[in-house]
């Protein structure tokens, strides 16, 4: 597993590159036919990048710290001892936590079902992982404003909560009869 | 510099030295974290960096209003949400491609529904989500996710 997982990190940074290997060479070749554009290219970019580095940084130390001083295992009995109400806020404020990507609330949401929380919690808790994350928020804060940032979290928890309620309803309270790992 | 900039900074700072204030050792590690994660990400944000420069400099309103604009409709914001549901970037970089087409004549609809189904559906990560929480639960949570994403979209562009 974490073999395969270094691989396809191998695999993810090769992409990375090669997708800023074509980026650069064909902006090149366009800013060479057309000069007249090369003004309004570097302008708009360099807004950018400024806006970008003096953010990123700092929103990386927040997930750093949070990753290491908030563990997955204490999320993990945290969440699997409450229920009801207080099963799904805890859902949203962990899962919202600046702490690394979906792929590893995955196994953790899986632990969660080993342990009976509720289908409602679970999904709760992958889609506040995935979209209430507190950095994206702060760096959507930055970039679109405060009434778009606002407005989008309140209906993405809303709905987040309604389709934990839905899917439970959908699937049964029942635990799954089918091995969690093949 | 913006207010967001100078709070997110501020937090940040305020975070570490609580941090190396209660446990030095764990908070080195998490700097090194971040840092190894920050240069991870440097290819994706110089790359995404030239590309909005690219499109903002090329793309003409028109083109992107097409799109992703009023003139694009329904269709427009599903293949938009399909989009977001397929690409596999950091959603750290997608909000400022956001805004660069919300800049340029996509409404705010689409550039919801992207971000919405960029962050919530993962298409990459699907295999691993089923295996670790069975076919049914995984297919149900990235399915209603994007019906969802359309709703709070659609929602979004009539209130702003």
């Amino acid at each position: 597993m974490k073999e395969a997982r270094a691989i396809n990190r191998k695999k993810d940074l090769l992409g990375d590159i090669i997708f800023l290997v074509v980026v650069v060479v064909i902006s090149t070749v366009l800013l060479i036919i057309f000069p007249e554009r090369r003004f309004r290219v570097f302008t708009v970019s360099r807004e950018f990048f400024i806006e970008m580095i003096t953010i990123l940084p700092a929103v990386m130390i927040l997930m750093g710290l949070f990753a290491e001083f908030v563990p997955g295992k204490l999320v993990v009995k945290l969440l699997g001892k409450s229920a009801g109400l207080k099963g799904i806020l805890l859902a949203i404020v962990f899962g919202a936590l600046p702490t690394g990507p979906l792929y590893i609330a995955f196994p953790m949401a899986a632990g969660l079902l080993k342990k009976g929380a509720s289908i409602t919690c679970i999904i709760v808790f992958l889609s506040a992982w995935a979209c209430i994350k507190i950095p994206q928020e702060l760096v959507e804060l930055q970039f679109l404003g405060f009434k778009f940032m606002g407005l989008r979290l309140a209906l993405t928890i809303i709905s987040v909560i309604f389709m934990g309620f839905l899917i439970e309803k959908i699937i049964g309270k029942t635990k799954r009869k089918e091995p969690i790992k093949p | 510099m913006g207010r967001t900039t100078l709070i997110v900074n501020g937090l940040a700072v305020l975070c570490l030295i609580f941090a190396f204030v209660k446990d030095r050792k764990k908070a080195k590690r998490s700097v090194f974290k971040a840092l190894m994660a920050f240069l991870r990400m440097l290819p994706v944000i110089i790359g995404i960096v030239i590309f909005i420069g690219i499109l903002l400099g090329f793309v003409s309103k028109e083109v992107i209003e097409r799109i992703v604009g009023v003139q694009g409709g329904f269709i427009g914001v599903v293949l938009v949400g399909l989009f977001g549901a397929v690409l596999h970037i950091p959603s750290l970089i997608a909000f400022p491609l956001a805004a660069s087409l919300l800049k340029s004549g996509a409404t705010v609809t689409s550039v919801a529904v992207f971000i919405t189904t960029l962050t919530m559906i993962g298409f990459v990560t699907l295999p691993l989500e089923i295996r670790e929480l069975g076919r049914k639960m995984a297919l149900l949570r990235n399915g209603i996710s994007f019906i969802i994403a359309l709703i709070i979209g659609v929602i979004m562009g009539l209130v702003l």
